[in-house]
């Protein structure tokens, strides 16, 4: 039947056919008819008589009295339900728990029931993002709407994928990656008719950039929490099948949009991507590190480890926070034996993919183990001794240490402030990884004093490299690798800061751009190894935390960078950023240039860069302060390719200092590397 | 014919049910899920809330028994919760009176009362189960 709804929707997509529901459309000439209903409820008096009530509606129903296997159904036929309709009280799982788990894995609406109607309980179900609620006994004219709700939020997705289209539009190369899934396809095509109109006004917008897009764009802030709720979230669905929908629905933040989800993941893969890259490099490295940790790490990298750290490293986050984080991701990594499948980021980190992957981060940190594992499995699962190794690795980044200052007073600052309970070490280390690959390779050299002169950041993707000069850090890629991808990228960027400590920073500073600026505005500039900035680009992907830093950096880059790694990438990264550094810049600029190339997918040789980052991640930060400024520059260059987010990178930068400096410097609107001073 | 007899007997004996308030509008709920492709529908349900309460209930009595020093008064209420819903998803008024009773007085905390609420419960869970399956007995000969 064509409703007015389904009108609508069927002209905004072009390709929905009429009578077959295309997975994820779901709309079709007869919608609502043919809508896949999937019902669970333990009670089998209620689970049959929803059944029927379903079935007269036309509706295609499928019925579990288990959770568990719902979700497996779910799992299994990612694309073969339009809508999800639940009990609140099952014995096998928590109603909310279900919820949250097909909002965040397969983002499909999902309706609550319950006899109970108590507002208390009804409110919950709203907060966990919950499309409806509807109390027993269920009518069956209550049920014969549901539709309405597949329909919302195909034209939401819809919605919130014209606005990446626009918003990478601006920044040129980051086109809106297409949709992981049919679904987004889809949506994409349908909204073509949208788009255009979007579009404009999203320019328009982006124009303005900050603020004003609260229609439109709201820039979000990716704080150390959201950040750590969208690892959570990518590592539970699966880094491939990530896409931000689903994303968006399992982390259920009111206010937040499938596009700010989207751009960051971007980011987060290109992240992951860098941390892979090295860590593949390093595989051998990391898997020394990794090994012992992973398991822990495993729940806890991926919870956004490397967020943590990042956001941390940028200062926007608390150190409290960091703990906080941390400790969720803890305890989430507790619970769940990494989730998330880290294998995939290390192929991610082929490089091939520019973006960041951020969440291939936090699944390599589980699966790696290499070295962006240690990145970002430093969170709160990290051992003691882990994170210190982490640390040591971190360190060498200098910037981000502010992992390693927990364990290692290297770092300093950075580590101080993320010092919170080990597990904040490798939010740190992302974080000052990300900062780290901020440094301009100049820094790198300087920062790498502590044990990686320049040679350090060969280390850096590959193998501890970082730690070789940093000395103490054994772990070395972890955190680093964050950003920078483990091997490739710090093979010549900066990220060798980030090995010891993990942080990624050095991300070859492509990466570290990036992750330094979605996540901490750390100053990009870290990437000491900007010469080979190219290399770093490979990073660049990794650390989506970097790349905040990177456009932060351009602000502030001295001011900041002093800061200390710990300073959190914000102040470094303006500081370096100003690419006012004229040795710095220039190498900055030709580091962040080559970031994105290298960004790109490659990583290569940031060795050299790497190694820079590699000395003392405290050294480094306030190295890089004063010479990696200008990496920072560029590395927002480097972003913002890929970041099409603007909020994150915007958020970071503000909040670094006010960014707002920064990001018309970089021109970010998510990472507008284009700005970048060099 | 028969027919029609049967079926006056059964519209009668519904009727009652409602009128006696052991069914509400949600019976007929069920009554317009019935259709051609499913001519017993109401009967299959009935059936299947009366198998499974069986279980509740004998969970319920078990939970009442508990002598140990610490009642657990939020796992009763919470096997009360799955119970109730099931009586009201066939549209069991009576029952599901006795179980918004019985409820109260677990929220007060009040053993005895909740026993002796439960054995009302009992009481009307067997009634309309009698009830019921003579009416359907009806409905089966009235076709």
């Amino acid at each position: 039947m064509n409703l007015a709804g389904s009108q609508a929707v069927k002209s905004m997509s072009v390709t929905s056919s009429s009578v077959s529901r295309r997975s994820g459309d779901g709309v079709s000439d007869q919608f609502p008819a043919g809508l896949r209903v999937l019902v669970v409820d333990d009670d089998p008096t209620c689970l049959r008589i929803l059944e029927k009530m379903l079935k007269n509606c036309l509706y295609e129903v499928t019925k579990s009295n288990r959770a568990e296997l719902a979700l497996n159904y779910l799992r299994e036929n990612k694309n073969g339900y339009d809508i999800v309709i639940s009990d609140v009280h099952m014995p096998d799982m928590d109603g909310f728990k279900l919820l949250e788990h097909v909002g965040l894995e397969m983002d499909l609406p999902v309706i609550m029931m319950s006899a109970d109607d108590s507002k208390k309980v009804v409110m919950k179900g709203i907060t966990h993002g919950a499309v409806d609620y509807l109390i027993k006994p269920v009518r069956i004219e209550a049920l014969k709407n549901i539709w309405q709700h597949v329909v919302r939020k195909k034209k939401d997705e819809y919605k919130g994928k014209d606005y990446e289209q626009t918003g990478s539009v601006e920044d040129g190369e980051q086109h809106q990656k297409p949709p992981e899934d049919s679904e987004y396809s889809s949506s994409a095509n349908e909204g073509s008719w949208k788009n255009p109109k979007k579009r404009k006004d999203e320019e328009d917008e982006a124009e303005e950039r900050d603020d004003t897009s609260t229609l439109k764009k709201p820039r979000v802030v990716w704080s150390v929490e959201l950040h750590q709720q969208f690892v959570t979230a990518v590592n539970h669905l699966g880094l491939d099948k990530a896409v931000p929908k689903k994303i968006l629905e399992l982390m259920n933040v009111p206010g937040l949009t499938r596009e700010n989800v989207a751009s960051h993941l971007q980011k987060y893969r290109l992240y992951l991507r860098r941390l892979s890259g090295v860590s593949q490099h390093q595989s051998g490295l990391n898997n020394a590190f990794m090994g012992p940790t992973d398991a822990t790490f495993g729940p806890i990298s991926s919870l956004n480890g490397l967020d943590l750290q990042a956001l941390a490293a940028s200062g926007q986050l608390p150190p409290q926070s960091l703990a906080t984080i941390q400790a969720a991701a803890l305890g989430r990594a507790n619970k769940s034996p990494v989730p998330v499948p880290l294998v995939d980021q290390r192929n991610l980190f082929s490089f091939e993919n520019p973006k960041l992957r951020f969440g291939e981060d936090s699944q390599q940190l589980n699966n790696n183990s290499k070295q962006i594992n240690l990145l970002h499995g430093i969170p709160t699962n990290m051992e003691p001794k882990q994170l210190a190794t982490l640390r040591q690795s971190a360190q060498s980044f200098g910037n981000l240490n502010m992992q390693l200052h927990s364990q290692s007073s290297q770092s300093g600052s950075l580590l101080t402030q993320m010092s919170q309970p080990q597990s904040r070490t490798p939010i740190l280390n992302e974080i000052n990884g990300s900062h780290v690959s901020t440094l301009p390779s100049s820094l790198g050299q300087p920062i790498l004093s502590q044990a990686l002169p320049s040679s350090v950041l060969p280390r850096n993707g590959i193998e501890n490299v970082r730690g070789g000069t940093y000395g103490s850090v054994s772990q070395p890629s972890s955190a680093l690798d964050f950003s920078v991808n483990p091997g490739t990228e710090f093979s010549g960027n900066s990220f060798p800061l980030m090995s010891n400590s993990g942080i990624p920073i050095l991300t070859s500073k492509g990466m570290i751009q990036e992750e330094v600026n979605s996540e901490m505005k750390v100053p990009r500039g870290y990437l000491p190894n900007y010469d080979t900035f190219d290399e770093l680009n490979q990073n660049r992907s990794q650390d989506w935390s970097m790349q905040n830093v990177g456009s932060t950096f351009d602000v502030s880059q001295h001011s900041n960078l002093q800061g200390s790694l710990g300073v959190s990438p914000s102040i470094l990264v303006q500081q370096g950023f100003s690419s006012n550094h004229k040795s710095e810049q220039s190498r900055n600029a030709s580091v962040s240039k080559a970031a994105f190339s290298v960004g790109d997918g490659r990583i290569g040789n940031s060795s050299s860069s790497g190694q820079q980052l590699n000395s003392s991640p405290a050294d480094i930060s306030q190295r890089i302060k004063a010479e990696r400024l200008p990496n920072m520059g560029f590395q927002n260059t480097l972003f913002p390719e890929q970041f099409g987010q603007d909020d994150l990178m915007s958020a970071l930068l503000k909040q670094q200092e006010g960014t707002g400096a920064v990001e018309s410097e970089f021109g970010f609107d998510g990472y507008h590397l284009d700005n970048l001073p060099v | 014919m028969e027919g029609n007899h049967f079926q006056r007997q059964a519209a009668y004996t519904r009727k009652t049910l409602f009128d006696q308030g052991y069914l509400d509008e949600q019976f007929i709920q069920l009554e317009d899920l019935q259709d051609d492709a499913n001519p017993n529908f109401v009967e299959e349900v009935v059936k299947l809330f009366y198998t499974d309460s069986a279980r509740l209930i004998r969970n319920i009595d078990l939970a009442l028994a508990d002598n140990s020093s610490h009642f657990d008064f939020e796992k009763l209420d919470d096997i009360m919760h799955q119970f109730k819903g099931s009586s009201s998803s066939i549209g069991a008024k009576k029952i599901k009176k006795e179980c918004t009773q019985f409820q109260e007085y677990c929220n007060a905390g009040n053993l005895e009362g909740c026993t002796r609420t439960f054995q009302q419960v009992k009481q009307e869970h067997a009634t309309l189960k009698r009830k019921l399956e003579s009416y359907f007995q009806l409905t089966r000969q009235a076709r």
